[in-house]
């Protein structure tokens, strides 16, 4: 019996109404939540196998250790919710380190080598971007030309020696304090908070989002994709440079061969790990910040369990994998097909 | 040619339901050996879904019988498809432009010798084939560098390389040129007369006429009739492709509301490609149908109109102000108020892993950003609140991800989004596609509505009962022009037939003039 008249169409229709999707904010919630206790779940093993794991010193040793890859990995967030990604974020980490020191060491400059260390990363950052949002270029091949190219720049303003400076005047960064908190985890901290606060609270964060899961439908809306994209790459970029200031601050020297190599695979790491997906468009700081403990946790765990350099590498990259794996599981499961 | 044979192929009972819509509905079909037989419907008619049964891509309802030669087979996949003989000639050709012309016609079928690949063979096996076609390359050509019509000749060697009995052949003329086109009837006239069954799905009258021993109609899904070539006439073929219109569904309140000021001028519009010289009025408060094809240019006029292509003539003015606006992006057309409604919601439209605040929102939100940019968060969850009531959006919150709502829901969220700016012109296209009747019904309402208060709206549709059912004024397109105009002051009532009649071409030299745009009206 067919319903003949508009009206009643509406109402036959409106009866058989599908079922309401589950509450979005239980769904985010797994999501994030998602790693967090894969996070505790490591750390009571550790401190389990070993007991000097959940030690004050040892705690401070570790966040330490791991600010670092959280501030670069605060960058790549950027860049792959945008479904980019930054193969550079160690190299501009060395460069930005040697600038800082060199600047440092000119007199009448000292502190300034702060800025020198992040105006190099904010430059490196901003080619990268100019190459990917105009130029059109794909980012995995020009951030891994910026990896290769901004190394060798690295070493050649050290003139391929280590840059120190026992008298670095921001030294304090990589190795002083407040009320017993390092300034690495300060900084490291506040970085975070303010990649959280850009992405989910300012018009530029939801463009970040909008570009990455929809890039058409962006520009369709009258988004500017290329200011985002730029954005995200120049932010990459300092974070690295600040990365490179932490780094050389720690050490008193910047060396532009060894330093920040291989960073970029742990930054990535930490944010698969954490839940942003590789296509763009659905991700969190937070998520990033638990997949960048993670990492920490398990290569201090496992040194502290004494096991030896080579299986970190392994167990670290089944880490990985199996992360990757379950990102891919997650997103089959989710309404975007 | 003896009756009294089976078919070579004869479909019967072909119905074919996907999630939510019955494509197809008890279809038959019956072809026989040298004979073209003509596949027409409108838009959405199910052709396309049958050639894809019969090519073995899709799988049909319990019920269907597939007879060759009398016997029942079963077509479980493109490749038992191809062993019976049945080859598809789909629009989008399914080459690989990087082969050569013997590595295509031989894909999934290489020849071996010695366990290596036999590329002498295959070049010697289809030499002779290319030669019996009329080729002009050889089989050691790379496809990349063959022309469309070149690249069909391919396709159509690699079906008659393998013995092919029933051609399959899905609007093959729409890229091509006049004496592209009449190559390639002579060729399949020459196919036919070698015993090919040939189906050929087509829109356009005229080859009908040229080529069709018979015609089958499609409409909505189900079987309407064949006829054959002495019973043929345009106006029984447009009846047939049109049947009866529920025009009760589409309530108007009163005459329209015209409010007479023209609100957008296009003047010779074209992009060298695929949409050229149309012009045409759009006036406040009328909602303006724009019919036409799949393929006629229509979204690539709405969106030279709005910025999201690159026009190479032509110019747009609001108001009536006749200066050309300089739409060169997007932005550009949202500043000047004008807005579109992408047919593609899922692919241009939406952000499925953003939830229905955001995405409603995220047009508007730098208006209601302060200056550093941060966003405020109450007054886009006001505005998304309120976007849900008006538009009957059902959904649990408007925190809820808008990949989880039904294609009615989701295309009223992508609405919502082009409301919160208030548009002076708003051109949506295929607003009702994949939407439910509840859904249709409210966003009906909706145009009206919006038409009441002054918005000139463009409706871009394939839905011809639609159309006519909610539009003032239809402009019809066929092939990159605008061709014919009915309703307004056209002299011509908005009826299914007409529009037809226009896109096919059927009236071609009885249809009204090109619309014009002149400032003396």
């Amino acid at each position: 019996m067919t319903p003949k008249t508009a009206a009643a169409i509406v109402a036959h229709e409106a009866a058989a109404q599908p079922p309401r999707a589950p509450r979005a904010g239980a769904r985010d919630l797994i999501r994030t939540l998602g790693m967090l206790p894969v996070l505790v779940l490591l750390c009571i093993g550790f401190s389990l196998a070993s007991e000097n794991f959940f030690s004050l010193q040892n705690l401070s040793i570790m966040t330490q250790q791991a600010s670092i890859n959280i501030v670069l990995a605060a960058g790549m967030t950027f860049v792959i919710l945008t479904a980019g990604i930054d193969l550079s974020v160690g190299s501009i980490l060395a460069a930005s380190a040697v600038v800082a020191m060199l600047v440092s060491k000119l007199p009448e400059f000292g502190m300034l080598g702060i800025a020198g260390g992040l105006a190099c990363g904010l430059l490196f950052g901003l080619i990268n971007g100019v190459l990917i949002a105009f130029v059109k270029l794909p980012p995995f091949i020009v951030t891994l030309g910026s990896l290769t190219a901004v190394r060798g720049i690295a070493r050649l303003l050290a003139s391929d020696t280590t840059v120190f400076n026992p008298d670095l005047p921001f030294a304090f960064i990589g190795n002083g304090d407040v009320l017993g908190v390092p300034w690495l985890v300060i900084i490291a901290f506040g970085v975070v908070a303010l990649s959280w606060f850009i992405l989910r609270r300012t018009v530029l964060g939801l463009n970040i989002y909008a570009v990455g899961g929809n890039p058409e439908a962006a520009r369709l809306a009258g988004i500017k994709v290329w200011a985002v994209l730029l954005f995200a790459y120049a932010t990459s970029g300092v974070l690295s440079g600040l990365g490179g200031v932490m780094a050389a601050s720690r050490l008193y020297a910047a060396n532009g061969l060894q330093l920040g190599s291989s960073y970029e695979l742990d930054a990535i790491a930490a944010v698969i790990l954490g839940g942003t997906s590789f296509v763009g468009g659905t991700g969190s700081i937070l998520g990033t910040l638990i997949g960048a403990l993670i990492i920490a946790v398990l290569t201090n765990g496992l040194i502290l369990m004494g096991v030896s350099d080579i299986w970190q590498y392994i167990v670290k990259g089944l880490v990985i994998i199996g992360a990757v794996a379950l990102d891919a599981y997650r997103r089959k499961g989710s309404a975007r097909t | 040619m003896s009756d009294t044979a089976p078919p070579l192929l004869e479909l019967r009972g072909i119905s074919k339901t996907f999630p939510g819509v019955k494509a197809l509905r008890d279809v038959r079909l019956q072809a026989r050996a040298g004979r073209i037989h003509a596949l027409m419907g409108e838009n959405g008619a199910g052709k396309s879904t049958l050639m894809k049964i019969l090519s073995g891509a899709y799988m049909p309802d319990a019920g269907a019988e597939i007879l060759i030669d009398g016997q029942r087979v079963a077509i479980d996949g493109p490749l038992a498809a191809k062993n019976l003989g049945v080859s598809v000639i789909y629009q989008e050709l399914s080459l690989a432009p990087n082969l050569t012309v013997a590595e295509n016609i031989f894909m999934g079928r290489a020849l071996r010798s010695g366990g290596m690949v036999d590329r002498a063979g295959m070049a010697a096996a289809c030499a002779a084939t290319l030669q019996r076609l009329g080729a002009d390359f050889g089989p050691g050509a790379t496809v990349s560098t063959l022309s469309i019509a070149q690249r069909q000749l391919v396709e159509i060697a690699r079906a008659v390389q393998f013995d092919c009995r029933i051609l399959v052949m899905d609007e093959p003329t729409t890229p091509l040129s006049t004496h592209e086109t009449d190559r390639l009837f002579v060729l399949i006239r020459k196919l036919r007369d070698e015993g090919l069954a040939i189906l050929y799905i087509s829109h356009r009258m005229d080859e009908i006429d040229e080529l069709a021993d018979e015609v089958t109609v499609l409409r909505d899904g189900s079987y309407v009739g064949t006829l054959t070539r002495e019973a043929l006439s345009r106006d029984v073929l447009v009846k047939m492709m049109v049947g009866r219109d529920l025009s009760g569904f589409y309530r108007k309140e009163g005459a329209g509301h015209h409010t007479g000021e023209r609100a957008l001028t296009v003047r010779n519009l074209g992009d060298g490609r695929r949409v050229h010289d149309c012009s045409f009025e759009l006036h406040g408060g009328e909602v303006l149908g724009l019919a036409g094809l799949v393929g006629a240019g229509r979204t690539e006029l709405a969106r030279l109109i709005f910025g999201a292509d690159a026009r190479t003539t032509g110019a747009i003015s609001l108001d009536g102000s006749g200066a050309d606006l300089h739409v060169e992006q997007p932005l550009d057309a949202m500043r000047a108020g004008i807005l579109y409604l992408t047919e593609d919601r899922k692919g241009q439209g939406l952000f499925l892993d953003l939830s229905v605040r955001d995405n409603i929102n995220v047009m508007v939100c730098p208006r209601d950003a302060n200056a550093v940019g941060v966003m405020n968060g109450s007054r886009a969850l006001q505005r998304a609140r309120d976007a849900i009531k008006q538009l009957s959006i059902r959904v649990a919150s408007a925190r809820v991800n808008v990949g989880s709502l039904s294609g009615g829901n989701q295309q009223k969220v992508l609405i919502a989004r082009l409301l919160e700016l208030a548009p002076r012109v708003l051109i949506l296209d295929e607003p009702t596609r994949g939407v439910d009747i509840g859904a249709k019904s409210e966003i009906y309402r909706l145009i009206d509505e919006l038409a009441r208060r002054g918005v000139a709206v463009l409706v871009i549709s394939s839905e011809l009962a639609e159309v006519v059912g909610i539009c003032d004024r239809v402009l019809v397109m066929r092939e990159g022009r605008l061709v014919g105009e009915v309703g307004g002051t056209s002299g011509h009532a908005i009826t299914q037939e007409n529009i037809v009649a226009l896109a096919t071409g059927a009236s071609a030299g009885a249809s009204a003039e090109p619309q014009r745009s002149s400032a003396a009206h």
